[in-house]
């Protein structure tokens, strides 16, 4: 019933977004290659779509973003587990990731390219940077706020280093870390678009880099919407993954979101 | 004798109070098989005392022996049961049971076989595959019992153990543990501040009294068991109780010092 409720309103507020978008452009007061109308774009979409562009740059896309981000899940939880264990440590690293940290990834770019060259890398370092840090952070924060009566419990029951971590200390760390995995999911795909716009020859944000340069603004926009319920869909399998985790791990969802 | 504490203080040093004492100079000697009840009001030092005859703690001067060695850390031959239970929440009933099984060196096959008996006799197979948060505390406080006496310790230490609980929970859990000593024979060291409580599960009651904290007096409650709590030699042992802790008028009256 109420996920019925939630999709009749979805459905509601894109019409209404949709009927806005073709009476602006009844107005006739912009051009058409400034403001194509949605009849136009729906085309467009469709076109790519039949013809297999899109298939192929989604494909190309999707492959760096997988790439980049599971490389940033891998080394982010891994040495955020390292860290938030070590807090001596991680009091001299933690000043370094403060000033990392709010540095677009696109600013890496021109060394970027320097370092690793073109094609593929590009993209896949500006997504693992951009998914890194808040993995990171979220993960050496989950661990430094596992419950201390879970350590207690493990010392009286004789539990030692490897099981201390598998057992205790990642499990009560799950649900930060998982919140930050999810967090860096959406970071990660709003940077492989850009990632794709200055310095790749295919994927989703060349297709609009490339309509951009043969005047299709159909395109642009009809490549928008594209990566938009892309990011949507992406988003909504990770929250159903998550959530069935969480119910795994016992923990109440209603407590949280 | 089994448990010997000897002058054991515990002083803690604050920055902005200076030097606090938990704990001064407590003798206590404890023999095997005995249920003791460590009562009095918050600030009276029983809980560290429990510390530090669980290993968490260490006396500043002074000793705890057990068996005529020093404890200086935990043993999975004292469990120590809390109260808000510290039972895992991403684990189910059986698999928390198994947590302290994890650590010996015993086959998965014989591990789940022991669980079972032990979550049998808490009576609750019926909710072996259920996770703590599904449960009631009276249930989750009776998993933290079952999870404990798996593993066989010669000592049971119970922090409060039923302090979360309801007054008729209570009741039916002192009944439960009451049950489980006189089955299993442990010793059982029990912090309250629950007077009938202590009357009632106690075979000494050792009354504390804060600031500092220490040993005011040692009460022997020759009842039989199971224990009447509306009988009149309980009501007698109670008021007595109650008269050390100056709840009650006595008949001298004494208004000079």
């Amino acid at each position: 019933m109420n996920t019925l409720k939630k999709s009749i309103k979805a459905v509601v507020s894109i019409f209404a977004l949709i009927v806005i978008w073709q009476l602006v452009v009844l107005t006739g007061r912009f051009e058409e290659s400034l403001l194509p109308s949605p009849a136009v774009v729906f085309t467009g979409i469709w076109d790519i779509v039949k013809d297999g562009t899109l298939l192929n740059h989604y494909r190309v896309s999707f492959a760096r973003f997988l790439t980049g981000y599971v490389l940033a899940a891998l080394t982010g939880v891994i040495l955020g587990l390292l860290l938030g264990w070590n807090k001596s440590v991680w009091s001299f690293i933690d000043p370094v990731i403060q000033i990392l940290r709010p540095v677009s990834p696109i600013a890496w770019f021109p060394f970027i390219v320097l370092w690793f060259g073109i094609g593929d890398a590009p993209a896949v370092v500006i997504i693992f940077i951009a998914a890194f840090f808040p993995i990171l952070l979220s993960t050496v924060s989950g661990v430094g706020n596992v419950d201390a009566i879970y350590m207690k419990v493990a010392d009286n029951f004789g539990l030692k280093q490897p099981a201390l971590l598998f057992k205790i200390i990642l499990p009560a760390a799950f649900p930060l870390i998982a919140n930050g995995l999810h967090l860096a999911l959406g970071t990660a795909w709003v940077f492989l678009v850009a990632g794709e716009m200055v310095g790749a020859q295919s994927g989703l944000g060349f297709m609009i880099i490339d309509a951009r340069n043969s005047l299709r603004s159909d395109l642009v926009l009809a490549g928008i919407i594209i990566i938009g319920v892309l990011g949507l869909i992406l988003d909504r399998l990770v929250r159903l993954l998550e959530n069935r985790i969480k119910r795994q791990w016992g923990v109440s969802l209603e407590e949280r979101n | 004798m089994y448990i010997t504490i000897s002058d054991a203080s515990r002083e803690y040093y604050l920055k902005d109070k200076g030097k606090m004492t938990a704990l001064h100079k407590v003798n206590l000697e404890i023999e095997e098989g005995e249920f003791i009840c460590l009562l009095g009001p918050s600030g009276c030092g029983k809980s560290t005392l429990l510390n530090m005859i669980a290993g968490f703690d260490r006396p500043t001067s002074g000793s705890v022996k057990i068996h005529g060695e020093v404890v200086t850390k935990p043993s999975e031959n004292r469990i120590t049961i809390f109260q808000n239970y510290g039972l895992l929440p991403w684990r189910n009933v059986l698999r928390n049971v198994e947590l302290g099984l994890e650590a010996k060196n015993i086959s998965k096959k014989e591990r789940r076989q022991i669980a079972e008996e032990y979550i049998e006799l808490v009576g609750l197979s019926a909710y072996k595959h259920h996770h703590p948060a599904q449960l009631s505390g009276g249930m989750q406080q009776r998993v933290a019992l079952a999870r404990a006496l798996a593993v066989d310790p010669e000592i049971l230490l119970m922090d409060e153990p039923f302090g979360a609980l309801d007054a008729m929970t209570r009741m039916s859990m002192q009944d439960e543990i009451e049950r489980l000593w006189q089955e299993k024979k442990k010793t059982i060291i029990f912090v309250t501040h629950d007077i009938e409580e202590a009357v009632f599960l106690a075979d000494r009651i050792v009354i504390m009294t804060p600031s500092p904290g220490r040993i005011k007096s040692i009460i022997k409650v020759p009842l039989a068991r199971k224990r009447d709590r509306t009988g009149n030699d309980f009501i007698k042992i109670r008021d007595r109780v109650f008269e050390e802790f100056g709840f009650k008028d006595t008949a001298e009256v004494d208004f000079f010092i």
